[in-house]
């Protein structure tokens, strides 16, 4: 596949993540803040949202499995995750989040353990989504090619 | 390079969330600030000069020891929910501190709550950002920063004439600024 392809290819698909939500402006911005002297930067903060999402989840997945769950550290668990994923315009996964939220204001567990299931298939559906879309760059890069810039409304 | 008229402006940023440290930290160098970025607000209190006497203390010393800043920061901008000490419990500490109440301070949280604005802003903070923040955002700091210079060189002009007099109290020798 030659450059121009695989570059028509990249905006496709970015256009489809932002069609169907997974994306939000926050992630444009993010790319707008990427240039020759830092050529990674998405990459690294994804990859510390990455990091940070994963530790998050594994402790609300403990502290939502033990009796007398507290709340308070879960909301403050999901008010982080909820952060992150909005610096990094992970829309859906943002919005798992605030209903998670909701929930644990009323201290539902049933429907907090639903939510968290939510939240991590979010989170994986963006993790593959995102996998796609690198791997996608690598290989424009690998090519001579460059990384599109995507216009801010579509 | 030779000597610049103007340094960089430096900024000090505080927030416990590592991808949004990693994000304000390029915000800033993007507009060519120079930036030290920290994780909490005791941190920031301690790169700051305030030592933890000072900390506890609530009021400043008496006597002004200019020694605190070692190194000198023209913006402090402050993630409003840490754990510890909140971004307010900074901002608090920032204006109560003889030494450090000067340097603007702006506040940034996700939560758009008017009583928080409201409070931040009488506590004396310059701004108050809607995470996830912008570059527009960063671009509202350049005005309070060159507040800030200015307001040093009148204060160091004014602490001249304060010296002189005070080494001559015969001759009134009036200069000036």
């Amino acid at each position: 596949m030659e450059v121009g392809q695989m570059q028509r290819q990249w905006v496709d698909y970015m256009r489809s993540l932002f069609m169907e939500g997974f994306l939000d402006d926050q992630f444009l911005q993010l790319q707008q803040l990427q240039d020759e002297s830092n050529p990674d930067f998405v990459v690294e903060v994804v990859s510390l949202f990455y990091e940070d999402s994963e530790k998050l989840l594994n402790d609300l997945t403990k502290t939502l499995d033990t009796k007398g769950t507290d709340f308070k550290r879960v909301d403050a668990h999901v008010h982080q995750l909820k952060g992150s994923s909005s610096s990094i315009g992970a829309q859906r996964v943002k919005n798992a989040c605030i209903a998670f939220r909701n929930f644990c204001e009323e201290h539902n567990i049933e429907e907090c353990l639903r939510c968290l299931q939510q939240v991590k298939q979010e989170y994986c559906f963006l993790k593959n989504k995102l996998e796609t879309l690198f791997r996608l760059e690598q290989q424009i890069v690998a090519a001579g090619g460059s990384i599109p810039m995507m216009e801010l409304s579509f | 390079m030779g000597m610049a008229a103007e340094a960089q402006f430096h900024v000090l940023a505080v927030d416990d969330s590592i991808i949004d440290r990693k994000l304000i930290e390029r915000l800033l160098k993007t507009s060519s600030y120079q930036v030290t970025a920290v994780d909490s607000g005791s941190k920031a209190l301690e790169f700051l000069g305030l030592n933890e006497d000072e900390q506890r203390k609530a009021n400043p010393p008496s006597v002004s020891l200019e020694n605190q800043q070692d190194v000198e920061v023209n913006l402090i901008i402050t993630d409003y929910c840490m754990p510890g000490m909140t971004g307010y419990d900074l901002l608090r500490k920032i204006k109560e501190s003889k030494s450090l109440k000067d340097i603007p301070v702006v506040i940034m949280s996700s939560e758009n709550v008017p009583s928080r604005i409201n409070r931040c802003l009488e506590e004396g903070a310059e701004e108050f950002f809607l995470k996830p923040v912008q570059l527009s955002d960063v671009n509202k700091l350049r005005p309070h920063l060159l507040k800030g210079r200015n307001k040093e060189d009148q204060t160091i002009n004014n602490k001249r004439k304060e010296m002189e007099e005070k080494h001559s109290p015969e001759q009134r020798i009036k200069t000036k600024s």
